[in-house]
């Protein structure tokens, strides 16, 4: 990792990558939605709504593991104050409040017809939303940090306390009765058939690869603005 | 011995991290009964629903409960959770996937006599998905069973 601390070599790694992630990305993600809303078995209960998990469950992983993205990033700027630390955890929370919503979103629209219901307040929803509003805290805490010229340390510290909802929403299921069902997919296997299980890690994969050439493009963004900002000011000086 | 400040950093945020997390977890233990989202039969069975407040009742829909009154509207059925069994009335239209044999959750308030009048259902499924022949296979031999019964 500290061998990107310099972030020309970061930039160096990092165009190439996001083309690679973008393509990727794209054709996976077109695979996995053309499999799953054409070529899949329509779910013995649920008929047709079942696709909508080809959406949903990449999206929940996705708003989960971009707030786990933001520990790991804050854990790097506290404990070794690695440089782009603070500009990985600003590109990384837009992205995943957008999956964090999209999940919410989706979630919603499949729980009309299936349970009769929009929203309900059951372990698995609330947590999940709380998860949308941290990041929400985190983008503006975050902003307002780099406007003072701070480090983004309040930001780190903030990312790391948020974690801790990341296993509440995980184990929601299980500790408490919810209307949400418990997880189909376990290290243990799947009690999704086969038949309609095969484009979700198709879908996901994808979704990861546009997320992260998302983050590697704000990234570069950010680091280009430093350096426009840092000319202006040396230009406003001389 | 003086610890580099990294790992003096590194320790504490650990430490921290561990502590957020055990006071979570702790606050989610306390939690885990008035956090849950529905009451069971069982429950109600121990008397900790009070009548006459709103309150949710999750379970099973019993196999050979549901009736339908003549006018049209009126649901009638048993909540099951294999301990105790509350009996459910209900006006209005049920969600598509309410059936027998699959998870419910009403919300509404216990009558005094002990039947449950709900004034919404929600249908709550499992986590398993298939194919609509292993679907059929799965429903004909519960209902080949039931025959033999």
């Amino acid at each position: 990792m500290h061998r990107l601390a310099n972030p020309a070599r970061f930039l160096w790694i990092a165009r190439p990558a996001t083309s690679w992630l973008l393509v990727i990305g794209l054709l996976l993600t077109a695979a996995g939605l053309i499999g799953g809303l054409a070529f899949t078995p329509p779910d013995y209960l649920q008929g047709e709504t079942v696709r909508i998990l080809y959406v949903h469950v990449p999206s929940a992983w996705l708003g989960m593991a971009g707030w786990a993205a933001i520990a790991a990033a804050s854990v790097s700027q506290l404990v070794w104050r690695h440089p782009l630390a603070a500009v990985a955890g600003r590109a990384i929370a837009p992205a995943g409040a957008t999956f964090a919503a999209v999940c919410l979103l989706t979630g919603s629209i499949w729980g009309r017809p299936t349970w009769g219901a929009w929203w309900e307040w059951d372990g698995r929803l609330t947590s999940m939303l709380v998860l949308f509003f941290l990041y929400l805290g985190y983008i503006a805490l975050a902003a307002a940090e780099r406007e003072r010229g701070g480090e983004g340390r309040l930001a780190a510290l903030f990312g790391l306390v948020g974690a801790v909802n990341l296993p509440i929403i995980h184990y929601s299921v299980l500790w408490w009765r919810t209307l949400h069902q418990p997880q189909s997919i376990g290290l243990t296997g799947s009690s999704i058939d086969a038949s309609i299980l095969w484009p979700l890690p198709l879908a996901a994969l994808g979704f990861t690869a546009l997320f992260a050439a998302a983050v590697l493009m704000r990234m570069r963004a950010e680091l280009a603005q430093t350096r426009v900002e840092a000319r202006m000011r040396r230009a406003a000086a001389e | 011995m003086i610890a580099r400040p990294k790992h003096q950093r590194l320790v504490l945020v650990l430490l921290a991290l561990a502590a957020v997390l055990g006071a979570a977890l702790l606050a989610m233990w306390g939690l885990r009964d008035r956090a849950a989202y529905f009451y069971t039969p069982a429950d109600v069975a121990a008397g900790k629903a009070q009548p006459r407040t709103a309150i949710r009742l999750g379970g099973m829909v019993e196999r050979g409960s549901v009736l339908r009154d003549p006018d049209g509207i009126t649901t009638r059925f048993v909540v099951d959770d294999g301990e105790a069994r509350v009996p459910v009335l209900f006006r209005g239209i049920v969600p598509d996937l309410f059936q027998e044999g699959s998870g419910v959750v009403a919300e509404g308030q216990l009558a005094p006599g002990g039947t449950f009048v709900a004034d919404n259902i929600l249908a709550k499924h499992d986590e398993r998905y298939m194919p609509p022949q292993l679907g059929n296979q799965a429903a004909e031999q519960r209902a080949a069973k039931t025959l033999q019964r």
